[in-house]
């Protein structure tokens, strides 16, 4: 298992390509013009077309989270249904498991949505007429698995997303975050190692919204699923992402680890997108530290990787002549200084900012 | 001399018009006009529109009204003989099943029938109300000596609203999936619903003989096929996209997609379509009975013909009573279906 992780990170489990989305009516007369940088605004007084996603490029890999964040209007819907072709591009390739999903024909991209791709949905789409087993069990009802054997796996993964005893109600019947825990039972029991969520937390309080981000890193810890999830919400984005992606008016804005894009924004648009959040509860030691340090150095105590810079500064109790060893797994693998730590708390302003401040 | 004459003189055309001049039969205005000792060719009275008929009598080249009517039924009777070769063959179990149901219905001895229409009636709506006012109505009916034909009217009714619900929802589902099948398909059915009912008899009775029973069929079916067809469509097209995509993101063939999620959600809408069909179908028996239906509708012709107030009256009852039942039991029948996939 573990072998066959680090050898996913390599190699993309999914690989999109040049992809674009134009949405009017004759989107390929149109797609020169896109292609050679006409911008939005312009290609819909001039053609009457709208860019819907330009020239996207991304590397999703196997076993990871990767969350696609925009505002509404973003395309990051559109990006999303790409994937399992329920909205079909305007020109670019999408591999999965290096198979080029534009090339199948029907039968094979129904295999692919029913055994290699499932969907959370952002308003459920629960079958209205369907108790919450039979819900849960569609997709196997779908490859024609026997009654008992799929509400067996039904059965059994609506006790994971604690569910249990609720196979007979009907969905309307349940809460909303109950509901959307019918959803994802249902793709948990198609069994496919791609999960797709759409906005699957947005239309749920934000109470319950934490609630279900918990449910989804503890499954995620467990299961290993290769996850593409929607958000317009940084914290939840920066919650569950270890690869983040920023679209804006469909197009990529910036991508890469959220910790990176949190220390070195490209872009004013994410300066003030990242500018609301309390950056010391976000950031980690890690990201702030200097690597390697040497066995006999003097340090002021023990700090983890993984945690965030709000409780490393309640570890040195608000001193700022401290220095801490990182650890990770029992060893040492960096420093960090209580002034790097401040530093790092200074909001950011981006690179083009910076350069045109120097003028 | 006529009005037009002027006109036709004017544009020399005087000479093709009396070309070979003959005279048509006369019509009833020339016939009045001659035994009143007066010329109708008179150029008297006010100037008439320039219809056909006037002109006629300026010009006799231009056809009169009538013969446009005359041809009309000329035609019908010339496609007679072909159409029957086609139609009659493929009507002709409508007849069967028609007769069929009648001769079942009225032959089954009534302490078998009743019985076995009560339960029905338990089975698709379970609601106890509706089901004693069913047994009392047939109690009612059978008092006054009614049974008979009011059980004959249904027997008309369960088989046409069967056979529209046959052909109607595969029609809706057609119509839900192609717009241009919706486009093409609403005109037709809007006129199938605003003909008067009686223009519906008009060209059957040529195709058939009036003492056929699918005469009254084809009527019947024509009628009160639309509401079903609507509804179908209706309620396909508004199920919840977001479960259609679903649907799809699962993998579901298009024919899972439609007995799965599409004819489920809409099952309500139809079941109202139904209902409407139900309705229409009893409101057209009785004018089916001009043309030889059984059944209450004979009753209430009967008290018209005849002026035998009381009986026209006590049958028209009857066929109130009928509908309140039919409308009763299948309304309930749909609240049933509603409740139990209601999204609240």
């Amino acid at each position: 298992m573990t072998e066959l992780a680090t050898d996913t990170t390599t190699e993309p489990q999914i690989r999109i390509r040049g992809l674009y989305k134009i949405f009017g009516s004759t989107p390929q007369k149109v797609l020169p013009e896109v292609e050679k940088g006409m911008s939005k605004p312009d290609v819909l007084a001039e053609y009457q077309h709208v860019v819907g996603l330009r020239e996207i490029d991304i590397d999703i890999h196997a076993g990871k989270t990767t969350v696609i964040m925009g505002l509404s209007g973003s395309g990051k819907s559109t990006l999303i249904r790409h994937l399992n072709r329920l909205i079909e591009p305007t020109t670019g390739e999408i591999l999965v498991d290096g198979q080029d999903v534009m090339k199948m024909n029907a039968a094979e991209l129904r295999e692919l949505r029913q055994t290699r791709m499932s969907m959370v949905f952002q308003k459920f789409a629960l079958l209205p007429h369907r108790t919450v087993l039979d819900n849960a069990a569609m997709p196997l009802e779908v490859r024609a698995v026997a009654e008992d054997k799929r509400h067996a796996e039904a059965q059994k993964w609506l006790a994971r997303v604690g569910l249990d005893g609720y196979g007979p109600s009907y969905p309307h019947q349940l809460s909303g975050g109950m509901q959307q825990r019918v959803g994802i039972a249902r793709a948990l029991t198609s069994n496919s190692d791609i999960m797709l969520m759409d906005e699957a937390f947005s239309a749920l309080d934000p109470l319950i919204r934490t609630d279900m981000q918990n449910l989804l890193l503890e499954l995620q810890g467990e299961l290993h699923k290769t996850i593409v999830f929607i958000t317009h919400d940084l914290d939840e984005a920066l919650k569950l992402a270890d690869h983040l992606v920023i679209l804006k008016d469909g197009e990529i804005v910036q991508q890469g680890e959220p910790q990176r894009i949190l220390m070195h924004p490209e872009d004013p648009y994410i300066v003030d997108f990242i500018a609301d959040i309390n950056r010391a509860r976000v950031l980690r030691a890690r990201t702030v530290m200097q690597e390697g340090i040497a066995p006999d150095e003097h340090t002021d105590g023990e700090v983890d990787a993984e945690d965030t810079l709000e409780s490393v500064i309640a570890r040195a109790e608000g001193r700022t002549d401290l220095t801490f060893k990182v650890m990770r797994k029992g060893m040492a693998v960096g420093k960090l200084t209580m002034k790097e730590v401040v530093l790092a708390l200074v909001p950011t302003v981006s690179s083009h900012e910076r350069m045109t401040g120097t003028d | 001399m006529a009005h037009y004459d002027g006109v036709f003189n004017a544009l020399g055309l005087r000479e093709w018009c009396d070309a070979g001049k003959e005279d048509g039969p006369m019509t009833m205005a020339q016939l009045l006009a001659q035994a009143q000792g007066a010329d109708a060719n008179e150029t008297t009275g006010p100037l008439p529109f320039p219809s056909l008929d006037s002109l006629h009598e300026a010009c006799g080249k231009i056809p009169q009204t009538r013969e446009m009517t005359a041809g009309l039924e000329r035609f019908f009777l010339d496609a007679k003989d072909s159409l029957k070769v086609v139609l009659d063959p493929l009507t002709q179990p409508l007849s069967w099943m028609l007769d069929g149901a009648l001769w079942l219905f009225t032959s089954t001895p009534w302490w078998i029938l009743i019985p076995l229409l009560i339960a029905l009636t338990w089975w698709v709506s379970r609601s106890k109300p509706v089901t004693i006012f069913v047994a009392l109505s047939f109690a009612f009916l059978g008092a006054i000596d009614h049974l008979e034909v009011a059980v004959a009217t249904l027997s008309i009714i369960f088989v046409c609203t069967g056979l529209c619900v046959l052909i109607g929802v595969p029609i809706g589902i057609a119509m839900s999936k192609y717009d241009g099948l919706q486009k093409t398909g609403i005109p037709v059915l809007d006129l199938l619903q605003t003909l008067p009912t009686f223009v519906y008899l008009i060209p059957l009775i040529f195709l058939f003989s009036v003492t056929e029973s699918k005469l009254y069929g084809i009527a019947i079916i024509l009628y009160a096929v639309v509401p079903v067809i609507r509804l179908t469509d209706l309620g396909i097209r508004l199920v919840d996209k977001d479960v259609i995509e679903a649907a799809d993101a699962f993998g579901m063939t298009s024919k899972q997609k439609l007995f799965k999620v599409e004819i489920p959600l809409a099952l309500p809408n139809i079941m109202a379509g139904v209902n409407q069909t139900i309705m229409m179908s009893l409101a057209m028996v009785v004018i089916a009975s001009l043309v030889s239906a059984p059944g209450l509708g004979v009753l209430v012709l009967r008290g018209i013909r005849n002026l035998e107030i009381g009986v026209g009256l006590i049958a028209g009852l009857g066929i109130v009573l009928l509908a309140v039942m039919l409308d009763r039991t299948s309304k309930a029948a749909l609240a049933r279906v509603d409740v139990s996939r209601s999204t609240r």
